[in-house]
């Protein structure tokens, strides 16, 4: 079943000159996982927000085309119906605090209490995404007394909590450390695994290759390409879109060797490994 | 440049120590800290910069005792870019921020305007002086508390995660700061959990642990200790890693260096 359907979309926020986003289509299954990839300012973000209708709801501006998440189209729906079908995490967490709650508990309960939850779901909802993103240690805590990566995980338990059919994140483990990015990689995954539509704009380009089952490549606000990472890394002209392939795709291809039995660049640590034995010594 | 001695710190007198004894020195090599999230690297260049008093120790930036000097004077001598921008910007418009280190430090406006211009435009911001910076985007504004800080001319620059929500270009922008730094013979410290820019810049490598150092040297000499780093809960860069599994003797720190490996 299409989980998101985009034909055509156009963007220009207000007070702007050029289209941030430009005639952009294309369409995802449910339960995929899908990173978008590009240089700064190439639209991941305003993509995301038009995922779940921020774009143009809140930003305005002018728009054009179609998006359809799970059958809804985002245009003629409010932010509010929107967000039961579609959550998304920001790029910066301190953007998305309420600031209007002073435990960590209580600001994950602040979209459940707006989707008129009942008060015994909430508690066990919260408890299990305190849980999942191993932040139970400072439920208590002011949002504002959390560190980077803590505030974070803080940011995604709130989203991962209204269990929406579609996740939406923009670059969700930015403050994160090397081994606390790799488990909420892991967490997402095991979301998309249950059904969940992933969708992720991220700089991390190693994570994207390793966990993704489509990357879609963004420039200057065009779609360039919407594939299986392999295929989008191992392209001669990445470089051209601001965009480095992970080190293992570098390597493979300056030595010229393939992933086995196929026509492209191995993507992953271990892809790489099998593929490099017994060709080097 | 810098020398800690004995240095502990606790946020209360109940709570656990987040640095217990930690003796450091800092030359001129440009330098990365790394760890897990709570290890207390941010609290330990905190403590550097003068905005936390040590519970215990003593740090020496140069010929200054960082106890006896307030924050304002040793702004001078050291400068902190932090992780977070909103928490370092609260001025109207970009060439302001930039500038507002420099008037604080009784430079004359003209020659502050000319140093915090010039800073804009090593980062790209440029073009850019007089709009709002929080109408910049994230990347925009990490790039902005690093011309802020950069204009300063301050012996010692740390970053604190300088890389978050940088694509290619922006780090690019990045590792030439740095390395301009380095050639005015400035002291550069890095907060950082991007092995492969650590492993790609930075001459010797910190790993702090539980509030304490748990490894030290050059960078390389760092992420061949595989099994310490594992006891970090820090991995080595993906390179290495590859290279190790391959069998490759020597530790690898750059794909420029596994080719030249491979091709002997």
């Amino acid at each position: 079943m299409k989980k998101i359907v985009v034909e055509g979309l156009k963007y220009k926020y207000p007070m702007t000159e050029e289209l941030a986003l430009k005639d952009i289509s294309f369409e995802v299954e449910e339960g995929e996982f899908i990173g978008i990839i590009g240089k700064n300012s190439s639209g991941k973000s305003t993509l995301c927000q038009a995922l779940v209708g921020l774009v143009p709801h809140f930003y305005k501006g002018a728009y054009g085309g179609k998006v359809l998440v799970d059958g809804l189209e985002v245009r003629s729906h409010t932010i509010a119906d929107i967000s039961l079908k579609v959550g998304m995490v920001f790029q910066n967490p301190f953007t998305q605090v309420t600031g209007s709650k002073m435990t960590v508990y209580e600001e994950i309960a602040f979209g459940l209490e707006n989707i008129g939850l009942p008060r015994e779901e909430m508690r066990q909802r919260i408890d299990e995404v305190l849980k999942l993103m191993k932040i139970e240690h400072v439920k208590d805590h002011s949002p504002f007394d959390l560190s980077g990566g803590q505030m974070q995980r803080m940011a995604i338990a709130s989203i991962i909590a209204m269990k929406p059919d579609i996740l939406v994140l923009d670059e969700p483990t930015s403050q994160l450390d090397p081994a606390g990015s790799e488990e909420v990689f892991h967490s997402i995954q095991d979301l998309s695994r249950q059904g969940i539509t992933v969708v992720m704009a991220e700089q991390k380009i190693e994570k994207i290759a390793q966990y993704c089952s489509r990357v879609l490549l963004l420039y200057d606000g065009k779609l360039v390409d919407f594939d299986t990472p392999e295929k989008i890394f191992s392209r001669d002209d990445l470089k051209d879109y601001g965009v480095t392939a992970p080190v293992y795709t570098r390597v493979c291809k300056a030595l010229g060797v393939k992933k086995q039995r196929c026509d492209v660049y191995p993507v992953t640590l271990e892809d790489a490994e099998l593929a490099l034995r017994g060709t080097i010594k | 440049m810098i020398k800690v001695s004995n240095l502990s710190f606790s946020y209360s007198e109940k709570a656990q120590s987040v640095l217990a004894d930690i003796n450091l020195e800092f030359d001129h090599r440009t330098t990365a800290i790394i760890g897990q999230n709570g290890a207390g690297k941010t609290t330990f260049v905190k403590l550097l910069k003068g905005l936390l008093r040590a519970s215990q120790g003593e740090i020496l930036i140069g010929d200054y005792d960082v106890k006896m000097k307030t924050a304002a004077e040793l702004a001078r001598k050291i400068g902190l870019v932090f992780q977070n921008p909103n928490d370092q910007i609260f001025k109207r418009t970009v060439l302001d921020e930039a500038m507002f280190g420099l008037l604080n430090i009784k430079m004359g406006k003209y020659t502050a305007e000319k140093l915090a211009v010039s800073a804009l435009e090593t980062v790209g911001l440029g073009d850019k002086l007089e709009m709002n910076p929080h109408d910049l985007s994230l990347s925009e504004k990490k790039l902005l508390c690093i011309a802020s800080v950069v204009a300063m001319e301050t012996d010692v620059v740390i970053f604190d995660e300088p890389t978050i929500a940088q694509d290619d270009a922006g780090k690019e922008i990045i590792r030439k700061i740095i390395q301009e730094l380095k050639k005015k013979n400035k002291l550069v410290m890095t907060i950082i959990h991007d092995m492969d820019f650590v492993a790609e810049n930075f001459e010797r490598t910190i790993v702090i642990n539980k509030g304490k150092v748990l490894l030290d040297g050059s960078t390389r000499e760092v992420f061949s200790q595989k099994e310490v780093l594992n006891e970090a809960n820090v991995e080595p860069p993906g390179i290495t890693q590859l290279a190790e599994k391959l069998g490759l003797k020597k530790t690898i720190l750059t794909v420029e260096e596994f080719l030249q490996e491979c091709a002997k």
